[in-house]
């Protein structure tokens, strides 16, 4: 018999005391375990939603963390809107012209190059409009370019692929401007699919709902990322909504002008094939995909008006300052029910030691060292602390593989049984023979010092 | 085989001062003899075989068995020396609760180092006559089975010496011939030198060598030989 297999026969012998300590243990290690794995989703969702494919956001001015959550997780209100003519300054002269002859309008140079084109030359600048909802989910108002040219994924070179459908194009002779395609979430939980009519809203609560509907061309595989949370709708059919015209604005103040009851009526009817004219539209983000981000950054920030935001770099900040001391305290925590389970080990085992002085003695007299009977001890509070460990941590990831569903859908990280969202869990085991040491000490320097001629 | 030396052995007093338990001029046992030891409660019997078996160390004198004296040998070296050399039976069986009968037996050749041998334990439950018990825990044994599954476990590393503390004195008076016997037998066979404590006259009477330990003035000293 090994020295495990006598300590296994001492911790079984103890049945009821070995139970109610394992299980304090288990309890432990399996609230560190959902704790860690906790935030590994959520480091794991916030960084790989922020890889996107784009490198920089350019917004209004205001909060970069805002423009990040607003953009990219499509959570929070937007910020103020930019103007049309300044995401045309992201083009080169060819295309800012094409863009100004097809939408027409008042656009100081139509001829020059965009200012900042040279630095998107092998990237892209993509347009987004935020502000409106389908059901409880964000409205996406873009170009067809958007799930064209951006990719996703671990390594993000994963292509937006349809379960059914196609992508929207910018004016298609069935549906004109007003073609839209869900993400799989969107899709799934409102059941629709191609074919189908989506109607946006302003604001979740559906207080106002456009006439003007968008047909379903398309229903993207889920990515797990929050683009499986919105609707997509061709940019031109978006701005010919309602009250989707930029205001007008006192040219000193730049406040809105308040329109007259004829001005609302003059409202063009959306089916007109007519796009709304250049100083007419804004957008509320570009996505921009630049090899000199930190050039343009740096331009673009000058400016009074517009920020440019690296949501990589925006969302690293927020789990450094927020994020992750929040998570620490919560380790903490959980490592001190740990500390705590270590205590009811000890405990345990140190009450039984006036019982088993006698057995202790008995196998002295068979021959075993000092050494011998303390490493039986340390051997058995080593086990409760491992069986004790390893009943948690399956608990703790069982419980997190059969949440695994819910936090896909929410956060578009897969988990399953066997994930590891948190590298320093693997320290679990280690740390866990570590516990089972201190815990069994005490009482194993008992039996080592125990007396065989007195106890006997 | 086994010869102790000018053996004294002390203890300390609660009010101070020292009481001597044990003064032993000489003692010799031959190989494989079998000899009674008895004395008064208290007169130091169980101290002397826990000297011998290396448990306890004397204030003077040696005990050399095989020609190794126990004294020289660090502490752990005396407990290889005991898994080896020694067996024990004691008067409660001392089996460890948590184990069955098989397991008891090889808890002692697992502290014996490198002894380990499954079939001898199953040969010595075997011999005395446990074969359908192994797997039995002590609690699940009668009180005669259990000082068998003693025996067996004492014998399990083949020592050389082996030490009876009483090992009939809570057996009922059907069971005690049969423990003797069995300890007498099983010590023949395996050529095993047998030191037996007892206060039993019908059990004494059986050995050849009957040494007795007397109290006399402050301090026991071993008699003279009986035969």
């Amino acid at each position: 018999m090994n020295l495990f297999e006598i300590a296994w026969r001492n911790v079984r012998f103890r049945s009821l005391a070995s139970f109610l300590t394992t299980m304090s243990m288990a309890l432990g290690v399996g609230l560190t375990v959902l704790v860690m794995s906790i935030s590994g989703i959520i480091n794991q969702s916030l960084q790989r939603n922020s890889n996107v494919g784009y490198n920089l956001i350019v917004g209004s001015k205001g909060s970069a963390t805002q423009l990040v959550f607003n953009s990219v997780y499509y959570l929070s209100k937007p910020i103020e809107n930019l103007k049309y003519s300044y995401f045309l300054e992201f083009l080169p002269g060819k295309e800012r012209q094409e863009a100004y002859a097809a939408l027409g309008g008042n656009l100081k140079d139509p001829e020059r190059s965009g200012l900042y084109s040279m630095f998107t030359r092998n990237g892209f600048a993509i347009p987004i409009c935020l502000g409106d909802y389908v059901g409880r989910f964000r409205a996406v108002a873009t170009t067809p370019d958007f799930l064209n040219l951006l990719r996703h994924g671990e390594m993000n070179d994963q292509e937006y692929s349809f379960s059914e459908g196609r992508n929207f194009v910018e004016d298609s002779p069935e549906h004109g401007f007003f073609e839209a395609v869900l993400g799989a979430e969107v899709a799934r939980e409102m059941e629709l699919g191609v074919g189908d009519k989506i109607q946006a809203s302003h604001g979740s609560s559906g207080d106002f709902v456009h006439e003007q509907s968008f047909t379903v061309v398309g229903v993207l595989k889920a990515t797990g990322t929050p683009n499986d949370r919105a609707a997509f709708v061709n940019m031109e059919g978006f701005y010919l909504l309602e009250d989707h015209a930029a205001p007008e604005r006192d040219e000193e103040s730049g406040l809105e002008k308040k329109k007259s009851p004829d001005q609302a009526s003059q409202l063009a009817p959306a089916s007109d094939k007519k796009r709304l004219p250049i100083d007419k539209r804004e957008v509320t983000a570009i996505l921009l995909r630049s090899d000199f981000a930190l050039n343009i950054e740096k331009q673009i920030n000058k400016t009074p008006h517009a920020q440019a935001v690296s949501p990589i770099a925006e969302i690293g900040g927020l789990l450094q300052m927020y994020i992750e001391p929040v998570q620490w305290a919560l380790l903490i925590l959980t490592l001190l029910v740990c500390v705590v389970s270590a205590v009811s080990i000890l405990v345990s085992i140190y009450n039984s030691m006036n019982e088993r002085t006698r057995d202790i003695a008995v196998m002295r007299s068979l021959g075993a060292s000092r050494d011998t009977v303390l490493a039986i001890i340390l051997c058995e509070s080593c086990l409760i602390a491992i069986l004790g460990g390893l009943l948690g941590w399956i608990g703790g990831h069982a419980l997190a593989a059969l949440a695994s569903p819910i936090i896909e859908g929410r956060t578009g990280v897969k988990i399953s049984f066997f994930s590891i969202h948190y590298p320093n869990e693997l320290w679990i085991i280690p740390g866990l023979i570590i516990v089972g040491v201190l815990a069994g000490l005490i009482p194993a320097l008992v039996a080592y010092r125990t007396d065989v001629s007195k106890s006997l | 085989m086994l010869t102790v030396d000018r053996l004294r052995k002390s203890f300390p007093q609660p009010a101070g001062g020292r009481v001597l338990i044990l003064d032993i001029p000489h003692f010799h046992m031959p190989a494989a003899e079998q000899l009674v030891l008895r004395g008064e409660s208290g007169s130091g019997k169980t101290t002397l075989l826990q000297i011998i078996s290396g448990i306890s160390q004397p204030d003077e004198g040696s005990v050399t068995i095989d020609s190794i004296e126990l004294s020289r040998l660090s502490e752990a070296a005396r407990d290889r020396f005991r898994a080896a050399k020694i067996g024990f039976v004691f008067q409660t069986f001392n089996l460890l609760p948590a184990f069955t009968a098989l397991e008891n037996v090889r808890l002692g050749m697992t502290f014996g180092r490198g002894k380990y041998n499954l079939d001898r334990a199953r040969e010595l439950l075997h011999q005395v006559g446990l074969a359908d018990r192994m797997h039995y825990r002590p609690s699940q044994l009668s009180v005669g089975q259990q000082q068998r599954v003693a025996v067996a476990r004492a014998l399990a590393n083949q020592p050389r010496l082996l030490l009876a503390d009483e090992p009939t004195a809570n057996v009922d008076p059907g069971n005690q011939q049969r423990i003797i016997d069995l300890l007498r037998e099983v010590c023949r066979r395996e050529s095993v030198a047998l030191l037996l404590v007892t206060h039993s006259d019908l059990v004494a009477q059986q050995f050849d060598r009957v040494e007795r330990l007397e109290r006399i003035n402050i301090a026991p000293q071993l008699s003279a030989v009986t035969t």
